[in-house]
């Protein structure tokens, strides 16, 4: 079993160094890639099968510091954040096949290689047995796509790219690293317990304020004043902008902050304390501002990079509301944003390669031409709004039934007011797109972009999206609507955590 | 502070005053030898406090001769010590020198500012 | 043969300088040097082994018992100095044979090599040497040594380096020898356990206290503290790459020992803190010359020069460290001793490299060297990591226990500070790395790789600096074993 677990970290290095080794011929490259996502999938789904046995495999790789050990161990939350990162992979990599070589990028072999080290340490986040474990990995997961945030090299690029290891490196050591050397120092331990670690050590004034440098010290959460790092990223190309800034690096974020609760503080210990009140309306003023910056944008991926802050700080709520519901929520919205959110970022993709468009005012009529993308897109967002028949209702609704049960009739009211937002300014995609009257000589706004991708333009325009983006789109929006019907196996996971 | 203090103590006070000469030179001189002057100055304040405190009143140069025991002798560790520094003293001086004289052919000038003011140009053109 | 490694530590390079003179050739003055680099770094490993087993060494020279005679005193803190010293010295001697031969006029390498080993010989000395005005001695003779070294430098603002840092490290050694002549008035003896009997006795005495204010100001020159760090940027900016890899690993971190024996094994931790209020007076300038120092680095144009205000900054981690009065606060600062020395090391041998090839360390010059040296840089990149404290690397084991010191003392602002200027020297580390790898080469195109004679000891201390930061189980012990030696005094 411990075998499974450091095979969980050693599959995509592997893969990296194959990657490398086949740059001379792309499809072999991308063949690399695509096994090796496999394969990865095919290992934590068998650890997924022992953990929900009740089984906790653990291994511990080096021990730098007396009593602070680098290691692996696999318990529900974090075998659900590895099952959702290690499934989109896949898809995403089929996704970025199309996208890549449709956009004719540059530095295929960089961006391959890079992709591999940022799964390889989300896994690394997703099994760490303790919070030393997890920073460490959580910086390797900074660096690691930090050249697929600058991937396109340019001047914009290189100023996002200083934004993002800016405040991710800041928060992360200014706050999170002495929030960890301060459990240490109370507790004397830094691993990860049912029931936490910190009843009984600390006074009850000092709760808060460890509770609050973990939050925003968890910088990929993107907490409002911390946010800016998320729209900054999407520079990069967009399957970054869908696996990293939408599923593994902001969920890396919520999903520290959940794990930190739950199996540092103890999500009991933190509502007898009280000390998460304040930071649940800190939450809950992101996912209200993120939700109205989101209105203002134009860009459909700059759009979709606010909707994601104002999404994120839902979990991060959930694990404020310090209940079993709201736990459960958090760790459910974990993976119904996931897949809503990747298939949303998809379908901008394949529109820009496609139409190459990339501001909303644009998209009129462009449904009718490319009605697969648009559909997905439709589902997507009933997804993230929180509507039957998509898997985002059953998150929502835990939240919802989670905060009435925290006797915060305040946040439903967010919850709601939030969903109506994201419903706006998400439908209008969709609709522009179906309905919208196409003007003519559209592609003036965006021609200097481009630049030369644009000789292209009139090649791919009428084509419709490349055939393996397209499928990358059908399997996350079908995901959408089956879990909906099956939640099941996030549900079991989620009420292992919140049951202990 | 009684005038009995002051004479008692007289050897302190010859050596406060060559430190505070030695080290007046070294800060308000900016000609390079001068400030090794200075600096010499300076040690051999610390020269006189040794070999001032090693001296036993009464006492007698630490010979042993036969046959006379319970002599009150000069303590002879301190002058040891200063020897050595001594020693060290001259090769701070000749290394110093040494050094003026390098930069004497580098610059044409051993004046501190001088100096400064050739390397702000330098370093401007840069 | 295993009794006399004390003296040996000292007699090897001691000897080999002087013979470095008479080998008219460079190469084989070269080989001499790395020769007796590496066997004092295997007398030093021997003395910490036999110290962790049997406890103090005492060795007295010439059989004159102590404290009549010279004593050589090893105990768990010097062996642990006296290893990081040696090992800096065996990992850039072999790295100078080609830095040296492109940076120093051939007929001066067999003098570089001669003054090298002294400068090593008087580091050693200081540390190993348990007598106070022998102290003193060593360190005239690394000082020199050092003023020399640093005067070889090829460009001409070496020499007014090397004579700035001549007068104000001769003020400061003076200062030094005030106050031991001043202990010795008090208690008559010059050893140091001996005088840790003795002092308790005259505590009360003005002379001891102003014994005490005149070494502080020496021992806070020698080791650049904030204020009195001016002489450090230029020398370590203008000497050569093999000696500013060697001073800037070795000769502070020497000081620093110096500071760490003299107040809390000599005087006594209670007297230092109780009495004299150490503490709180190193806090504010440690605090100050953390944050000052990092931010001048930040504006600075010159990499070497850079590093060499990052180092007056990282002295500040170590003071504070001492600054806790602590078993853990002085815990950090014995770690960071070593880790600093891996750092900088590492960092100023890829700037070694640099300048062998490029001939300028101008952070213009390293434009597209990402892709030119890929090998320096990334070395560089390492290096930068573990100065800014990344998990996995040594900086971080330094970082973790400075800010537990902290947090146990319960000063959180301090912890605070200290996260924060590790974010400062990101940005230092930063300016670099965005030259390197984000700007064009804007050189000759026959730009190569440096050669593997620079690269192997580079990578070799940046192996180190990974090594010991996933493993510093070892390291750790050591140093906690160490800062409780140093906390509890000499016992009668």
């Amino acid at each position: 079993m411990t075998t499974l677990l450091l095979l969980s970290l050693a599959v995509p290095v592997a893969g990296a160094v194959f990657i490398v080794l086949l740059r001379r011929n792309p499809n072999a490259r991308e063949a690399a890639s695509l096994v090796t996502a496999g394969a990865l999938f095919a290992i934590v789904l068998r650890i997924y099968q022992a953990v929900s046995g009740g089984a906790r495999p653990e291994v511990t790789l080096a021990e730098p510091l007396p009593g602070i050990r680098i290691a692996l161990e696999a318990e529900p939350l974090g075998v659900l954040f590895a099952l959702i990162a290690s499934f989109l992979w896949i898809v995403t990599t089929a996704y970025s096949i199309g996208y890549m070589r449709g956009h004719h990028e540059k530095n295929q072999t960089r961006f391959y290689l890079f992709f591999a080290f940022a799964i390889a340490s989300v896994m690394g986040v997703a099994f760490a047995g303790n919070l030393f474990t997890l920073f460490a990995f959580y910086e390797v997961l900074s660096l690691a796509t930090f050249p697929l945030v600058t991937h396109a090299g340019t001047d914009a690029a290189k100023r996002a790219g200083r934004v993002y290891l800016g405040i991710l490196f800041s928060t992360s050591v200014v706050f999170q690293l002495l929030g960890i050397i301060w459990v240490y120092a109370v507790a004397g331990t830094v691993d990860f317990e049912p029931g936490g670690i910190l009843r009984g050590h600390v006074g009850a004034g000092l709760v808060p304020i460890l509770l609050a440098l973990f939050v925003f010290g968890i910088g990929k959460a993107a907490v409002m004043p911390f946010h800016r790092w998320l729209p900054a990223a999407m520079v990069a190309p967009t399957p970054v902008s869908a696996l990293l800034h939408a599923v593994a690096v902001v969920k890396a974020g919520v999903f520290s902050v959940l794990k930190v609760t739950v199996y540092i503080f103890g999500f009991d210990f933190v509502a007898e304390t009280g000390a998460s009140v304040w930071l649940m309306w800190a939450a809950a003023a992101t996912i209200i501002l993120g939700s109205l910056v989101a209105f203002t944008k134009d860009n459909l991926k700059a759009r979709l990079a606010y909707s994601t802050v104002s999404q994120l700080s839902y979990v991060v709520l959930g694990a404020m509301l310090a209940n079993s519901l709201g736990v459960i929520g958090s760790g459910m919205h974990i993976a119904m944003h996931a897949f809503g959110k990747i298939t949303l970022f998809f379908c901008a993709g394949a529109i820009m390669v496609a139409a190459h468009k990339s501001e909303v005012s644009q998209l009129n009529g462009l449904g009718r031409r490319m009605p697969v993308t648009f559909a997905a897109f439709l589902i997507g967002t009933l997804s993230i709004v929180g509507l039957p028949p998509t898997g985002g209702a059953w998150s929502k609704w835990f939240l919802g039934v989670g905060s009435v049960e925290a006797g915060q009739i305040g946040l439903v009211a967010v919850l709601m007011l939030s969903s109506l937002l994201s419903l706006a300014y998400l439908l209008e995609i969709p609709l522009r797109g179906f309905f919208g009257k196409e003007e003519a000589g559209g592609e003036g706004a965006h021609g200097e972009t481009h630049g030369d991708a644009k000789a292209h333009a009139d090649a791919h325009a009428h084509h419709g999206a490349p055939r393996w983006s397209v499928a990358a789109i059908t399997v996350t929006a079908a995901a959408c609507i089956a879990l909906f019907v099956y939640p099941e196996p996030f549900y079991r996971l989620m009420t292992m955590v919140a049951g202990q | 502070m009684s005038l009995d203090l002051l004479v008692s103590h007289y050897n302190y006070w010859v050596v406060i005053f060559l430190m505070m000469v030695g080290f007046y030179i070294l800060i308000s001189r900016g000609n390079l030898i001068k400030k090794i002057v200075g600096l010499n100055v300076f040690q051999t304040s610390v020269f006189m406090l040794y070999i001032s405190m090693g001296k036993v009143s009464g006492g007698t140069p630490p010979i042993l001769l036969p046959g006379e025991e319970g002599v009150l002798y000069s303590n002879p560790l301190p002058h040891v010590l200063i020897l050595t520094a001594i020693v060290v003293g001259i090769a701070t001086t000749s290394v110093g020198l040494a050094l003026a004289v390098r930069i004497k052919e580098a610059y044409g000038t051993i004046e501190e500012d001088e100096i400064n003011a050739i390397d702000a140009r330098t370093e401007a053109a840069e | 043969m295993s009794a006399h490694l004390p003296i040996l530590q000292v007699v090897v390079p001691l000897l080999a300088a002087p013979l470095c003179l008479f080998l008219k050739r460079g190469r084989v003055a070269w080989g001499l040097a790395v020769l007796a680099s590496w066997a004092a770094l295997a007398i030093a490993l021997a003395l910490l082994g036999q110290v962790m087993q049997e406890g103090v060494l005492s060795y007295a020279i010439g059989d004159w018992l102590p404290p009549i005679g010279i004593e050589y005193r090893v105990d768990i803190v010097n062996a642990w100095v006296l290893v990081i010293v040696s090992g800096i010295g065996a990992v850039v001697s072999p790295y100078a044979m080609t830095s040296v031969e492109r940076e120093v006029e051939a007929e001066r390498i067999p003098l570089f090599y001669a003054a090298y080993l002294l400068c090593l010989c008087g580091l050693l000395g200081i540390t190993i040497t348990g007598d106070v005005f022998n102290v003193f001695v060593f360190l005239e003779i690394s000082s020199l040594s050092a003023y020399a070294l640093i005067a070889l430098g090829r460009h001409r603002r070496a020499l007014t380096s090397a004579f700035r840092y001549l007068i104000m490290g001769s003020v400061g050694a003076t200062f030094i020898v005030i106050g031991i002549g001043l202990l010795y008035v008090m208690t008559g003896s010059l050893n140091m356990a001996d005088l840790a009997q003795l002092l308790p006795e005259v505590w009360d005495s003005r002379t001891v206290k102003v014994a005490y204010g005149f070494l502080t100001v020496g021992f806070c020159l020698k080791l650049a503290l904030f204020p009195l760090h001016l002489w450090l940027p230029n020398a370590y900016t203008f000497a050569p790459s093999a000696v500013t890899a060697f001073m800037a690993s070795t000769a502070t971190k020497v000081a620093v020992y110096m500071l760490l024996r003299f107040f809390l094994t000599i005087f006594g931790a209670p007297f230092s803190f109780d009495v004299m209020a150490l503490d709180r007076v190193l806090l504010p300038l440690a605090l100050v010359a953390i944050a000052s120092m990092s931010l001048v680095a930040i504006f600075q144009v010159n990499v070497k020069r850079l590093l060499a205000y990052s180092s007056v900054a990282q002295i500040g981690y170590m003071i504070l460290g001492v600054s806790f009065a602590t078993v853990t606060g002085l815990t950090a600062t014995l770690l960071h001793l070593f880790n600093h020395a891996l750092m900088k090391g590492a960092l100023f041998m890829a700037m070694g490299c640099v300048m062998y090839r490029i001939g300028s360390v101008h952070i213009s010059a390293m434009a597209g060297l990402g892709r030119r040296m890929p090998w320096t840089m990334a070395a560089f990149v390492a290096g930068g990591l573990s100065l800014v404290g990344v998990p996995l690397t040594v900086g971080f084991v330094s970082k973790w226990y400075l800010i537990l010191g902290a947090l146990e003392r319960g000063w959180w602002p301090v912890a605070i500070l200290v996260l924060l200027t590790s974010l400062l020297a990101l940005v230092y580390i930063w300016r670099v790395v965005e030259a390197a790898y984000f700007r064009d080469f804007p050189g000759d195109e026959a730009t190569r790789e440096a050669p593997w004679t620079l690269l192997g000891p580079t990578w070799a201390l940046v192996a180190l600096n990974l090594y010991f930061g996933i493993d510093a189980g070892r390291t750790v012990g050591i140093a906690r074993q160490a800062a409780e030696v140093l906390m509890a005094g000499i016992s009668p």
